[in-house]
């Protein structure tokens, strides 16, 4: 603090240095918006039978867990933590639906139940992440195996396939004749509901510090390890209900339905814009990348490609998403070092290659 | 700080909401670009087999290639990799979209897919299911290799002769939801208790019709089981990874083998002696008929009511029976005599 | 400061010597001779204990049904079949030792095992040296674009290996469409190989374990190997150091899809037959060995030797499950309660030795130690 306080730059956000068009418009969740706007608009105009309704209609339907696990998981990994347990609560929910439906209890009891079962192994896998300190990565593997076991092991090679009528024409149900189906409304809901609380309350600013800096956060007064408990079953608690979805649409209860969905998640999410270093993200960009694979996936089946391209596409998506805010800072590194020429500023560096828990970047 | 957000929130909403409406607009132009498909008079048949890399499968769907080329229709073929009925679900939907005229599949599960299939009938495609079933009220015609128990009789026949009818047995199934599969086993049970009271079947695992599952699934059994005399595997995955297993390990000679395969992959295990004999019948006859039911249908030549008669190209005439089910013939015994010959 | 010299540096996971008191060890020379000290580090270390923790899975097994050891093939099976996951572990073992994780194993393995059955195919004749020296090769390359994406893009190894989990698979996918490798299309002496054995052991066997010796001695003695742990224990402060981190990750990712190579090779010479599908599934498989064998996820400690010997207990305890009456659905939750249980050890033991190392430094001797809290 000495003479320089005149020719130090005054503090300032680095998002706010920019014109408003230029920070909507040049957002990553924008260009992810942008993407799938002109993937739709290349199905709809070379992709025959695209444009069909029932198009949607399907696509919405296939789509829909992957849209709902991704609202909380969005929120899981801002905090700078992952879940990769999600796909096997889908199952172990399945499985209690099918199990407890086929011995005779009514449909809406067993949804309560798997939706407990639900909030159980949120809770397990909250407690161990959260209290006992064990990084998020190794509890989720260990609890996706120890999930998607016990499903397995509940039904064995069996599946139970018989529901209700009723309840299997819900789940694929439209609302009146527009083509949306009727999972569309509780998906409405949550991502609104996640949308506020990750924007307008305290608990959401208090995910955001979570994942810039976990201890500054604390010393804040956000509660660090509530939060994260309350954010593992949340996401357990979804991941439950779409597995009851799940169940019912296709009305097959399997010990491994939705194996591999959690990569399928977590890809959407990284494709919307979401830091897997944590502290960045929202939900429109989330939404948006959910809705791009879908329509990419939908498309090229109608187009007759096979499901290994729809993966390579995926995959090189994921890569160049997650590549692209490297480049792009690296670019901003350059031309902020050669504008700041002779000042005693330092532009992001991340000195080690990355692994999960690594010195976070700085806020773009 | 919220305002911002806020604005970008909303505006990021607003493009989301666009994309829907545009998604549904298009709906509302009912069809893009591109042909509908029902408009031309050719028929499109779609095979949808139960997986896909099955050898199997590739037979009896190669089958289905030559007989829709035959009478001039579009032949394409879908499947999921693994054999489970929700991936099948996606593939008879993906149909439904395209107005396909007609779907040949081999089914996962007997009531999983009636509610897609449902979906592609209302849109207009004839369903004809072969090899393995789904529930007779969500398809339209069956289209079945031999009876039941036919094929049940003559697997446990040939397991009872290769080992002195008596001893204990297990059985290598597919997954354990398929009809096929499940149908037949039970078939086998009542058939042992009847007629073989020495023989007891001792254990049935599920290979998933995948080769490696298989594999260390025979493996499993034998270190179980070290009494086992024979396995009985009535899928030709199962049978092929359990002969290759047989043929490495001490009990080769020891343990019979027998079940459903194709010539091709068994026929290195008859001629070194693991295997004696098992069973098929001509899976691209399969396809074949299955294809030529699927036109009938189409054309309105039939319409899957018992005594209906038609024509199936180079295989003659064929009526429809009980059930809407149309029988192949009987299954064919495969041995080291007669193995030269075939080529499938 | 000086007391600390003589602390025992040994890689694995240690508890204390529950013998002389509890922080003695931690602060003076120890007293026990060399041959003791040594005997007392192998039997507290964490590889010791998973090894009776294998020995008397294997012993139950065997008590349940003679044939898992003694009958004909019980022997030759037990150590054959591991022989995949243990190549994949060893490999595994190594990039998250650095810090970082390999999720396209599964995936490269599926195209090596494709590939060795194409060349069978397309080129008849070839010798089989070629053909596994082809398959290192091949997924050497797939695991140098891992590296090169993780040490250049400064994106965690856990999104770009997720990536390449998926482009990978499609990519045998699209080319073996849905063809498959059948037994016949490949020469029979290179089945042969799949159990052939040398005095009773499976010569596949052999391969695993040369691969883990060199491995294991590179990690533990060459400069290279322990830089490995360095960068994998404070990435921050081997870079201030000078070492050349970009280059040793990009090796760790090299050696895994080698490795995760030649297990494609082995996966076809044991199974015979290869479809498209081969590997799904066994990266998941094969971090679970890893981190039952005492390697931590955040890196910096560990061995191969106990990622290996992990290995080796998933394996065996799937195919003694049925033996011993459980049916092997229940496979998979058992692992994955192993899993939690090792990490939640592993949590412990760290705790517990971070407060005795506290006490350690604030005992002055002959006061009495003040009750320090855990700085977990």
């Amino acid at each position: 603090m000495s003479t320089d306080l005149e020719t130090t730059t005054p503090r300032s956000y680095a998002s706010y240095t920019r014109p408003v068009w230029w920070r909507l418009l040049l957002s990553r969740e924008a260009a992810v918006v942008a993407a799938l706007v002109a993937v739709i608009l290349w199905a709809i105009y070379f992709v025959p039978f695209f444009g069909n309704q029932l198009t949607m209609t399907f696509l919405l339907l296939d789509v829909a867990p992957i849209m709902l696990i991704a609202l909380p998981m969005t929120l899981v990994i801002v905090t700078g933590e992952i879940d990769l347990s999600v796909a096997s609560v889908v199952g172990l929910s399945s499985v209690l639906l099918g199990s407890l439906v086929d011995h005779g209890w009514a449909v809406p009891a067993a949804m309560l139940v798997a939706l407990l079962a639900g909030l159980l192994c949120g809770l397990i896998n909250g407690f161990l992440v959260a209290y006992v300190g064990l990084p998020s990565l190794a509890v989720t593997i260990g609890t996706l195996a120890l999930f998607r076991g016990i499903a397995v092991g509940l039904l064995g090679t069996k599946a139970v396939t018989d529901f209700p009528q009723r309840w299997t024409s819900l789940a694929k149900a439209e609302i009146g004749g527009t083509g949306f189906p009727v999972i569309v409304v509780p998906f409405l809901v949550l991502a609104l509901f996640f949308a506020l609380l990750l924007q307008y309350s305290a608990f959401g600013r208090g995910v955001y510090d979570i994942g810039l800096n976990a201890e500054a956060a604390q010393f804040a007064g956000v509660s660090v390890a509530r939060t994260k408990l309350v954010l593992f079953v949340m996401t357990s608690l979804v991941s439950a209900f779409a597995g009851i979805y799940f169940t019912l649409r296709f009305s097959s209860s399997r010990g491994d339905n939705a194996t591999g969905l959690e990569l399928q998640v977590i890809a959407a999410v990284l494709l919307g814009g979401v830091s897997i270093f944590g502290g960045r993200g929202k939900l429109p960009g989330v939404i948006a990348g959910v809705l791009l694979i879908g329509v990419l996936s939908s498309a090229l089946r109608l187009q007759g490609t096979t499901v290994n391209v729809i993966n390579i596409i995926i995959g090189v998506l994921l890569i160049a998403s997650v590549m692209s805010t490297s480049v792009l800072a690296w670019f901003s590194d350059l031309t902020a070092r050669r504008h700041n020429r002779g000042r005693n500023q330092s532009g992001p560096t991340t000195l080690a290659p990355a692994g999960v828990g690594n010195p976070k970047e700085v806020d773009r | 700080m919220k305002f911002p957000n806020g604005k970008m929130a909303g505006f990021a909403a607003v493009t989301l909401a666009c994309s829907l409406a545009l998604a549904g607009c298009g709906a509302g132009n009912g069809g893009g670009s591109g042909d509908e498909g029902s408009s031309s008079k050719k028929t499109a048949v779609t095979f949808i087999p139960k997986n896909l890399g099955n050898p199997y499968f590739d037979t009896s769907d190669k089958g289905g290639e030559k007989a829709v080329k035959e009478y001039g229709g579009t032949y394409s073929q879908v499947g999921p990799q693994e054999g489970s009925p929700d991936a099948q679900v996606q593939y008879i939907d993906t149909e439904a979209q395209k107005h396909t005229s007609a779907i040949v599949l081999s089914a996962n599960d007997p009531k999983a897919l009636c509610d897609s299939i449902g979906n592609a009938q209302k849109a207009g495609t004839k369903v004809v299911t072969f090899d393995a079933d789904t529930s007779p009220d969500c398809r339209d015609i069956f289209v079945n290799q031999a009876t039941a128990d036919g094929i049940a009789k003559v697997e446990v026949d040939m397991i009872a002769d290769q080992i002195g009818d008596s001893g204990e047995v297990a059985i290598l199934s597919a997954s354990a939801n398929a009809t096929n599969q499940n149908a037949w086993i039970d078939l086998m049970k009542k058939d042992l208790a009847a007629n073989h009271p020495k023989i007891k079947l001792v254990d049935v695992v599920y290979g998933n019709d995948d080769d490696q599952t298989s594999f260390d699934k025979t493996a499993a059994l034998l270190q179980k089981h070290p009494n086992l005399k024979g396995i009985i595997s009535p899928t030709t995955v199962g049978i092929a990874a359990a002969a290759r297993y047989l043929s490495t390990s001490n009990k080769k000679g020891k343990v019979a083998i027998t079940g459903l395969g194709t010539p091709n992959q068994m026929r290195k295990y008859v001629e070194d002696g693991t295997v004696k004999e098992f069973a098929l019948w001509n899976p691209e006859d399969l396809g074949y008929l299955a294809a030529y039911t699927a036109k009938a249908l189409v054309d309105g030549d039939i319409s899957g009511k018992e005594g209906d008669k038609y024509k199936a190209g180079k295989l003659g005439e064929f009526t429809v029976g009980s059930d809407a089910t149309v029988l192949l013939g009987d299954p064919f015994k495969f041995n080291k005599d007669n193995i030269g010959k075939f080529n499938f | 400061m000086s007391d600390l010299r003589e602390k025992d540096h040994h890689v694995s996971d240690r508890t204390d010597h529950g013998l002389v008191s509890a922080t003695d060890q931690l602060v003076a020379p120890s007293r026990m001779s060399p041959g003791q000290r040594a005997f007392n580090t192998v039997v507290r270390s964490r590889e010791f204990s998973i090894l009776l923790v294998l020995l008397f899975v294997v012993a139950a097994a065997t008590l349940s049904s003679h044939s898992f050891l003694f009958g004909g093939n019980g022997w030759r099976d037990l150590l054959l079949t591991p022989s995949i996951l243990l190549l994949l572990a060893i490999g595994e073992a190594v990039v998250i030792i650095s810090r970082n994780v390999d999720l396209s194993v599964g995936s490269v393995l599926g195209v090596t095992a494709y590939l060795t059955g194409r060349l069978f195919i397309d080129v008849p004749g070839i010798p089989i040296v070629v053909v596994v020296l082809a398959g290192l090769l091949a997924g050497a390359l797939l695991g140098l674009v891992n590296g090169l994406l993780v040490g250049f893009g400064k994106v965690p190894a856990l999104v770009i290996t997720l990536g390449t989990l998926y482009i990978y698979r499609g990519v045998v996918l699209t080319w073996a469409g849905s063809n498959r490798i059948n037994a016949s299309d490949m020469p029979s002496s290179f089945g042969d190989l799949g159990t052939a054995s040398l005095v009773t052991i499976p010569v596949l066997f052999l391969v695993a374990l040369l691969v883990l010796l060199v491995v294991g001695y590179y990690l533990q003695t060459a400069r290279g190997g322990r830089e490995v742990y360095a960068i994998g224990s404070d990435p921050a402060a081997a870079v201030l150091y000078g070492l050349r981190v970009r280059r040793r990750v990009i090796s760790a990712f090299v050696l895994s899809g080698a490795l995760a190579g030649l297990a494609g090779v082995v996966f076809a010479a044991r199974y015979g037959s290869v479809s498209s599908s081969a590997g799904t599934g066994i990266e998941l498989q094969a971090v679970a060995a890893v981190v039952i064998g005492g390697v931590a996820i955040f890196g910096g400690s560990g061995t191969v030797w106990g990622a290996a010997i992990g290995a080796m207990l998933l394996v065996t305890i799937n195919r003694a499950l049925p033996t011993v009456g459980i049916p092997d659905f229940w496979q998979q939750a058992l692992v994955g309660a192993l899993i939690l249980g090792a990490i939640v050890l592993d949590r412990v033991l760290a705790t517990r030795r971070a407060r005795r190392l506290v006490e350690a430094r604030d005992e002055e001797p002959g006061e009495p130690v003040p009750t320090a809290g855990a700085t977990a």
